[in-house]
């Protein structure tokens, strides 16, 4: 991945393939440029033993094929930065996963587009689970919710173009002053 | 930021073009964006968006984007599936944003497909 909101847009799918009502993500820059990304989902969740081999890349929930890249690479790239991955999970309750990244390690990869990955995520699922984020760092604050919009659209997908496009656009706008300095 | 009052106002708009589907009754075209790990790693994500971008600014009615997983010949990534009411299915890889336009034009537009991109090209390369 060239991004972490790659990573991002990648193991959302995990969430929302657990069956998460809510996922809810967090991007927290701290003074020392430590970034933690948190995916807090209310999933079927993980049982302790599956939380523990899920690292390796030929543990997988697909049935199709032995190899299951998403956290393995997170993992990965985290760590190159001088972060790590954290996975908290119950069954019946949910799974919370905590990526670090040291911004500024010359191995850390930048944060990229993340209102775009926002934009094809809520496409992607567009009726289920609600998503919210929120960015914070020593500049300030955003959040955003599909929760908040639903109302205003009554009943218009919010897979529609249109509506893909005010995400994008709208998340751009606030995003940039909170985390603009280590988007690229 | 963008006020949720522009949001009402493009729900408006969306709303009056739906209903135009639904009256015209015209089979829905649909654009399947591959979007596990293997695509999002190939670059799948601006490849989609530039899908949504071409269908809003043609305002598109019959068409949706979607977005599906690993078909399991991730070296072919990004893959598009183009599904056209009667015609049989077409498979685009190693779909870069500047192709996104013409794969519009010829193939939901038109009903040609473009032939350079698909995957029977490749692999006659």
């Amino acid at each position: 991945m060239k991004e972490i909101a790659l990573h991002l847009l990648d193991i959302v799918q995990n969430s929302v393939t657990a069956g998460a009502g809510h996922v809810n993500i967090t991007f927290d820059l701290g003074a020392d440029g430590m970034l933690s990304m948190t995916v807090e989902d209310d999933g079927r969740g993980m049982s302790k033993e599956f939380v523990q081999s899920v690292q390796s890349p030929f543990v997988t929930t697909r049935s199709t094929r032995k190899v299951g890249l998403g956290i393995p690479l997170l993992m990965q790239n985290a760590m190159l930065s001088g972060g790590d991955v954290h996975i908290d999970s119950e069954q019946g309750k949910g799974t919370t996963i905590t990526a670090r990244f040291g911004t500024r390690s010359i191995d850390c990869l930048p944060l990229g587009d993340l209102a775009s990955t926002m934009a094809s995520i809520v496409m992607g699922s567009p009726d289920k689970p609600e998503f919210s984020l929120t960015c914070r760092s020593p500049k300030g604050e955003m959040s955003f919710s599909t929760e908040e919009i639903r109302p205003v659209l009554e009943g218009v997908s919010l897979a529609e173009p249109g509506v893909v496009q005010w995400i994008k656009e709208s998340l751009e706008e606030e995003i940039t002053p909170i985390l603009g300095g280590i988007m690229q | 930021m963008k006020s949720l009052a522009e949001l009402e106002a493009i729900r408006k708009a969306t709303l009056s073009r739906i209903n135009v589907r639904k009256e015209e009754k015209g089979e829905t075209t649909r654009v399947v964006v591959g979007m596990a790990t293997c695509g999002i790693a190939a670059g799948a994500r601006p490849v989609m968006l530039a899908f949504v971008d071409e269908i809003q600014k043609r305002q598109l009615q019959h068409v949706t984007v979607s977005q599906t997983g690993c078909v399991g010949m991730c070296r072919l990534e990004p893959m598009v599936d183009v599904y056209v009411p009667g015609q049989e299915k077409v498979t685009y890889v190693h779909v870069k944003p500047e192709m996104v336009p013409r794969i519009v034009a010829e193939h939901v537009v038109n009903g040609r497909p473009v032939e350079e991109y698909t995957i029977g090209a490749a692999d006659n390369n």
